[in-house]
């Protein structure tokens, strides 16, 4: 565990009661990483929208809600599953607390979800007329084609601040100093980047070179400037005791040591230089493997920042 | 109104009676703790000294807990307590990661957050919290902070200078005060734990919170074959539950 005591004194707890250990685990890790995911897809897809023409692009129409559907609905169940009780989930929406992130938040990724469930409908819907062609509801989601391209906007808008609440939620976590809300803020945007760059670059395959060339760049500076904020905070957050203390003890070694390379390393350093890479070799098989590492080391990386922070005794 | 709490650790010989009252009064289960008293020795033999630390929830103005919690289920009564509701709790732990003195537990027989409540229960009938009427030396000290005349107003008149409250950085204003503190005995990083501080075991760490055997599956499955007595229906009350102030019908 985590301790900083001046040796002169000897302080030593003789008798105490056991501490609990991490109480918010893989769980929450996994739900933060799909939920990268979920909103980057988002945001990425509309950075390219705006590049492209959407017919460079064939499949992104229902591709993109598609995955952020699947991401959103991984967050959610584990976001659900993780709670002690489940069924008062609904708690949330009969008796809010406005002060709490974790409230504004779950209304805000409801109403998300909703949302891009509409557009998941109507992309495939179009993506692929001859199916369900006598369903009443794909033949509505057919009809309301054009109401994919108003709610556009407003989900890219909502997708900023569902990416975002998170670290709202872990700067509200006032035990635990390592979250301060900028950074965290700034890590989350850049994570959703990372991750939806990397989750599309699978689906790339028919685009235009030009747009894999940017979903390349993005993954690259998404990874770059992730890793810069990991590395100042890593080893310059000293402004706190409970932070150095925490930093110390990761620095000393151990599992979330190593965790902590794995995930710079496999997530942000090797797909740097891959998709760097990519402009000049437009290897795509590389590229792939790229976005496949950044997925697991943005991971790994979440899941040590979870993590440490609650190896800190508190009383 | 708004009451306080306030330990003159210079009385306090480390008789835990706080604690087991507590336990019995509140009915707190094993492996869990409202109040409890930390042991910490000092210096090296022959200087060597023992100092007993009581650790309860703080009641803060600014409470992060209260911020923090989704639907309210931690709230302030009027009387400046941070009550909990647990029919009406979760169980994300949100409380847990944001109180910055460890001071809530998930109970493992509810799967809910729980904590002091300076048991609210007694004091809306008038009468002092049970660590209070247990202490044989009256160090623990309790009562109207707003009231310059009470008792506790007095003490801290008294101790002025002497007075301290845990991690003040946080600003979380807290309402329990502490005389004849340090650094080694309120700071939780200036002291070293090392393995074996519990009395009956080498338990030093929770492998898990709430019931560790209340498994992902058994948590969905709870409302339909849990005992009567355990409560996991109540997320279909919509009725106001005042009755239920201080955590108990």
């Amino acid at each position: 565990m985590v301790e900083h005591t001046v040796h002169a004194t000897q302080a030593v707890v003789t008798l105490d009661v056991a501490l609990p250990g991490i109480i918010w685990g893989w769980m929450i890790t996994l739900n933060m990483w799909a939920k990268s995911i979920g909103t980057g897809v988002v945001l990425v897809g509309a950075f390219l929208l705006h590049r492209h023409h959407k017919e460079s692009m064939p499949n992104l129409r229902w591709m993109m809600p598609l995955l952020a559907f699947v991401a959103l609905n991984i967050f959610l169940l584990f976001t659900l599953v993780d709670l002690h009780q489940p069924y008062r989930m609904i708690n949330i929406f009969l008796h809010p607390n406005w002060s709490s992130a974790i409230t504004v938040g779950a209304w805000m990724a409801s109403l998300f979800t909703g949302l891009i469930t509409v557009m998941m409908v109507i992309g495939g819907g179009d993506a692929f007329p001859e199916v369900r062609r006598h369903c009443p509801l794909a033949k509505k989601a057919r009809a309301n084609s054009d109401l994919y391209e108003r709610i556009f906007p407003f989900v890219v808008f909502l997708a900023v601040p569902v990416t975002l609440y998170t670290a709202i939620i872990m700067a509200e976590s006032s035990a635990r100093e390592l979250w301060q809300a900028p950074t965290e803020m700034m890590q989350m945007i850049w994570a959703a980047l990372l991750a939806g760059s990397a989750t599309l670059i699978f689906t790339s395959a028919r685009w235009s070179q030009a747009a894999r060339r940017d979903l390349a760049l993005l993954l690259a500076v998404a990874t770059f400037f992730s890793f810069m904020m990991y590395m100042g905070e890593y080893f310059f957050s000293f402004k706190s005791a409970e932070v150095e203390a925490t930093l110390a003890y990761v620095h000393s070694g151990g599992v979330y040591n190593s965790e902590f390379w794995f995930g710079m390393v496999l997530g942000f350093v090797i797909p740097f230089f891959i998709a760097v890479g990519y402009r000049r070799s437009s290897n795509d098989t590389l590229l792939r493997f790229g976005a496949i590492l950044a997925l697991i080391g943005l991971y790994l990386a979440k899941d040590v920042w979870l993590k440490i922070p609650q190896m800190l005794p508190l009383s | 109104m708004k009451l306080g709490f306030l330990v003159d650790l210079n009385l306090c010989m480390g008789c835990k009676g706080c604690e087991v009252a507590c336990k019995v009064e509140n009915e707190v289960p094993l492996s869990s703790w409202r109040l409890r008293v930390k042991y910490i020795d000092i210096g090296t033999f022959p200087d060597a000294s023992r100092s007993f630390t009581p650790l309860r929830c703080n009641h803060c103005e600014d409470a992060p807990c209260e911020r923090i919690c989704p639907v309210s289920a931690l709230h302030y009564l009027e009387n400046g307590i941070v009550n909990i509701d647990n029919s009406r709790c979760i169980g994300c732990a949100g409380c847990m990661m944001a109180c910055p003195y460890g001071a809530i537990y998930m109970d493992p027989e509810t799967n809910t957050a729980d904590k002091c409540t300076y048991c609210a229960h007694r004091v809306e009938s008038g009468m002092m919290p049970a660590c209070v009427v247990a202490c044989p030396v009256e160090a623990n000290i309790f009562g109207d902070i707003d009231d310059d005349t009470s008792h506790i107003s007095r003490y801290i008149m008294e101790h002025q200078g002497g007075v301290q409250v845990r991690k003040p950085e946080k600003h979380t204003n807290p309402k329990h005060f502490y005389v004849g503190g340090g650094n080694q005995t309120l700071n939780p990083l200036a002291h070293q734990r090392i393995e074996g501080y519990s009395l009956f075991n080498n338990i030093t760490h929770l492998d898990a919170i709430g019931d560790k055997n209340h498994g992902v599956i058994d948590r969905f499955l709870a409302p339909f074959t849990a005992h009567e007595e355990l409560d996991n229906r109540s997320f279909m009350d919509f009725e106001p539950s005042d009755e239920r102030e201080g955590g108990h019908k």
